[in-house]
């Protein structure tokens, strides 16, 4: 990996090779926390002692699911990579690195969903999540290259997406699905490519159309440039070449008309068809009126020609859309997500044997296995019990809920623990999931939809412009016919809305590249408009506020007992079972030995370590041990869950675990409370849970235990007593609540559909890009009415001007042209820029912390605004 | 200024040009990923064989 910083390795000993190992991972963004951090996801190493065997070096590893992808990375020989990715990885997830989680995609009848076969070609197209930056890319294309059989890789960072073809005699479908789980990676074959193919066929042609557009009107503007510059010097240009420029520039202008503005034309032909008026048909109008006048003036040889208006306005709109386009398929990728919750295949407890058989193959009455981990495929009656099943995905409560005998489970939610079977109920489109999905679409039905109000403003503005010509042009052929069409053209020319018309989305897509630069990704045009007037904003806790990980937020020790010890036995105890709660131990595992272990469902772990049995687990479990009943009452400060420990003499500690809450949740709050928005929490979460999160944060207003359709309900009162309400989700029981806010903002790694279904899409996971986000939009609308004001001043100005035959057309357009070029300037301030100044304050800082590991830096820090200064950031995290 | 006559439509065919090459461009695929091939320059690319032997050898 040396070979990438231009250092040779032979030559340093094993210090200084050491020292390089340490260098190779100064991507984290703390250097604070770099020691104990981990190599390969970054996340705090707590007390893991793993090391990963990197090229020689030793680097810390915070897991064993980590530990085998770092070293397998290094073993093929790809640990550049750890040089060239720009962010630290997802956390592989070990149940995804063993070989049998993918066994069942090499069966032909689950493998022909997802794979096309061309002769002993293979291909399929894999959604992939954890791809998070181009070295990703690069690792997955290389690695999969390497595999015998593998015949064509292309993996494409921005979209998340790798499509591969192989030789299907010498490799299955789980093979190369292994292949990029074991890098740490989770494949989603898509049972599809469709949409991604619509979304690259969009994609080109806009491109073309695009190209198409600015050739033209660069074409044009020459020509039209030499006329204008011969009639303002007020020469006579040569009849002959004046023509000639004529001509060309129609022929030129036809294709950008037919070509370029062909979506246009044909958006505007369809809403006529339809007895409508829709945002395409002023446009339209505008632009048919232009062109079919310049076209004939341009033919006779007389009057004005408006090609360069013409071609510059639809390269401006094609433009617009481009950028919006892009934006909308970055994220909204996802069609399938609902399928994606759902495993392809199940477990089918036959008359002799269990097999796996696809979904569809399923009937009511069957009986499932689950295994543990695993996805419940359909709705059904437990047959044996107790189960702990996560059900966050549909209530959002992070805390497993436990089910017996007898009870029903939905499909999509996640069993936790011991394997069960299950009778099946409920398939396809009767299941709880269905109707969430339905719920959602209703919900979306709703939506008020802001674009309409524009619409209709714009079509009424033309009407009045259309009459307004209509008089004019009347009441010129009665005092002098002979001017009557120049000033009539004058008047639709001047008052053609083109700077009204892009005032708007000139603003918006301005502002949508400086957020996505932020890490902020906004997938519906209206959104910017909405966030800006919001004034409350509510927060699922569940993966919002916390980082829906449950971790050890505090350990009690009894007497004699120290912390370290009594985490180092519950990790011991807990090692082997698959509960949430027991993953928050994971990381203190020291390595103690431990045997006889065995799990009491709904109670907690026994085994025997140092020879003495060990409990860990509820209240009574533990005390039972000892032949107590459970005397000790939870103390009433604590939130979260209580674990106790035992022996079989006495109680060693008391755990409180807690899911963490996200590092700038509360700097993100009081920012939101600066722009007077109001913060509330409206969670599906415990009261105890839900109060921790709220006084952390500084949150007053908060409702815990809320249904999906509590939630919905609670949001429609708010709407009604005039508020406008921007909803933070992650799960898909948010989906409906997030379609009913007049923002919804999702978290990047939440659910598929909650990302599918919101306005906003947070990439960074990072909460400060809220406010920031906020304020943003304001700005946004700010000068989006500015540009309206300007626009709408000079169209009003000169309307009376033109209307009275003071203003030759030529100099209409060039107003016209002006006038659109002042509302893009002054929009261009709301794109992502950052001072020379800035710069080298931000290097100076970065530079200083290094040095001093944070001492100085804060003479800097004061000189930067908190939000764009990395040293006040880390040093909040810090705190 | 009769050279216009020659040279206007001199720059219209090159526009055209350049505007087929870029249509060609679009077709085959060059702008649908702007992100990652900027990264295959900075690979230190080893000989196709050897990697494939030190697999074989298991790492």
């Amino acid at each position: 990996m040396n070979v990438g910083l231009g250092i040779p390795d032979a030559g340093l000993g094993s210090k200084g090779g050491a020292w390089l190992c340490s260098m190779a991972s100064t991507d984290l963004p703390n250097p604070d926390s770099q020691a104990r951090a981990c190599f390969h996801c970054g996340e705090p190493l707590l007390n893991s002692k793993l090391l990963a065997r990197i090229d020689g070096c030793e680097e810390p590893v915070c897991c064993a699911g980590c530990l085998a992808v770092a070293e397998l990375i290094a073993g093929i020989g790809f640990s550049e990579y750890y040089l060239y990715r720009d962010a630290p990885n997802a956390k592989p997830d070990a149940a995804a690195l063993t070989e049998d989680a993918w066994a069942a995609y090499a069966s032909p009848e689950v493998s022909d969903d997802f794979v096309r076969r061309r002769g002993d070609l293979a291909q399929t197209t894999f959604l992939v999540d954890g791809l998070r930056c181009s070295a990703c890319s690069w690792l997955i294309d290389k690695v999969l290259r390497t595999q015998p059989g593998v015949r064509d890789v292309s993996v494409n960072a921005a979209t998340a997406r790798a499509h591969i073809e192989w030789d299907h005699g010498r490799l299955t479908l789980a093979d190369v699905m292994r292949t990029i789980a074991q890098l740490g990676y989770r494949p989603h074959p898509l049972t599809s490519a469709s949409i991604a193919k619509t979304h690259q066929h969009e994609r080109r042609s806009a491109l073309k159309r695009l190209l198409v557009a600015s050739f033209g009107m660069m074409q044009v503007m020459m020509f039209a440039a030499s006329i204008y510059a011969a009639q303002l010097s007020g020469e006579a240009m040569d009849p002959q070449i004046l023509q000639f420029f004529r001509i060309f520039s129609l022929l030129v202008a036809t294709p950008v008309m037919f070509y370029a503005g062909a979506p246009f034309l044909l958006g505007a032909w369809n809403s006529v068809r339809a007895h409508s008026v829709g945002m395409d048909s002023p446009v339209s109008l505008a632009l048919v009126l232009a062109y079919s006048a310049s076209v004939w003036n341009a033919l006779v040889g007389r009057g004005e020609v408006y090609f360069d208006s013409v071609t510059m306005f639809i390269f401006f709109l094609t433009l617009s859309r481009f950028i919006a386009m892009s934006v909308r398929h970055r994220t909204a990728g996802v069609t399938d997500a609902l399928a994606r919750q759902l495993p392809a295949v199940a477990h089918r407890v036959g008359a002799s044997r269990t097999e796996d058989v696809p979904l569809a193959a399923l009937k009511r009455g069957d009986i499932v296995l689950v295994r543990p981990g695993e996805a419940i495929p359909v709705d059904g009656e437990l047959i044996e019990g107790p189960a702990s099943i996560d059900e966050s995905m549909l209530t959002g409560e992070s805390l497993p809920a436990s089910r017996g005998k007898g009870e029903r489970a939905a499909a999509g939610t996640l069993n936790l623990a011991a394997p069960f079977r299950m009778r099946v109920t409920a398939i396809g489109a009767s299941t709880v999931l269905s109707h969430i999905a339905a719920l959602l679409q209703r919900a979306q039905a709703q939506k008020p939809a802001i674009s309409c109000a524009a619409d209709r403003a714009a079509a009424r503005f033309l009407i009045w412009v259309l009459v307004g010509a209509a008089v004019v042009c009347a009441v010129w052929l009665a005092i002098d016919p002979a001017r009557a069409f120049e000033a009539t053209l004058a008047v639709l020319v001047v008052a053609c809305p083109c700077a009204f018309a892009i005032a708007m989305p000139a603003a918006l897509s301005a502002a949508t590249a400086q957020l996505a630069q932020r890490g902020a990704l906004v997938t519906r045009p209206d959104a910017l408009q909405a966030l800006a007037k919001v004034d409350c904003i509510v927060f699922d806790k569940t993966g919002t506020l916390t980082r829906g990980q449950i971790q050890v937020e505090r350990c009690t020790p009894s007497a004699n007992m120290d912390v370290a010890r009594c985490l180092a036995i519950a990790a011991a105890l807990e090692q082997s079972s698959e509960h949430p709660l027991a993953r928050a131990f994971a990381a203190f595992d020291a390595g103690l030995d431990v045997h006889s272990v065995r799990t009491v469902a709904g109670c907690g772990v026994e085994g025997v370590l140092g020879g003495r049995r060990h409990r860990v687990g509820s209240p009574d479990f533990v005390a039972d041990l000892r032949g107590e009943a459970s005397s000790t009452a939870p103390p009433s400060e604590a939130h979260g869950t209580i674990v106790y420990l035992g022996d079989e003499t006495r109680e060693l500690a008391r755990f409180e675990l807690r899911d963490k809450v996200r590092e700038n949740a509360a700097v993100a709050v009081s920012a939101l409370a600066a722009l007077d928005v109001a913060p509330r929490i409206l969670s599906g979460d415990d009261r105890g849970a839900v109060e921790a999160v709220a006084i952390h944060c500084g949150i007053s207003e908060r409702l815990a235990r809320r249904s999906p359709q509590e939630k919905l309900a609670h949001l429609r009162e708010l709407q009604q007593s005039g508020r406008r309400v921007a909803m933070v989700g992650d799960g898909v029981n948010d989906a409906p609540v997030l379609g009913a806010a007049n923002v919804s903002i999702a978290m990047g790694r939440g659910a598929a559909l909650a990302q599918a279904t919101s306005d906003i899409v947070l990439v960074g996971e990072n909460l400060e890009t809220l406010p920031q986000a906020i304020a943003l939009a304001r700005r946004t609308l700010a000068i989006a009415r500015q540009n309206l004001v300007w626009s709408t001043v000079y169209n009003f100005g000169s309307l009376p001007l033109a209307a009275l035959g003071y203003v030759p057309p030529w100099l209409a357009a060039l107003g016209m042209s002006l006038s659109s070029a002042a509302v893009v300037l002054n929009s261009m301030r709301l794109l992502p820029k950052r001072s020379a100044a800035e710069r080298r304050l931000h290097a100076e800082a970065r530079r200083a912390q290094e040095r001093t590991g944070g001492a100085i830096a804060t003479t800097v820090t004061k000189t930067l605004p908190p939000e764009r200064n990395p040293i006040s950031q880390s040093s909040r995290l810090a705190s | 200024m009769s050279i216009l006559f020659v040279l206007v439509p001199l720059s219209l065919a090159l526009v055209v040009f350049a505007g087929w090459a870029f249509f060609w461009a679009v077709g085959a695929g060059q702008f649908d990923d702007l992100d990652s091939p900027g990264w295959e320059i900075l690979r230190d690319e080893e000989p196709h064989d050897d990697r494939e032997k030190r697999i074989a050898d298991g790492g």
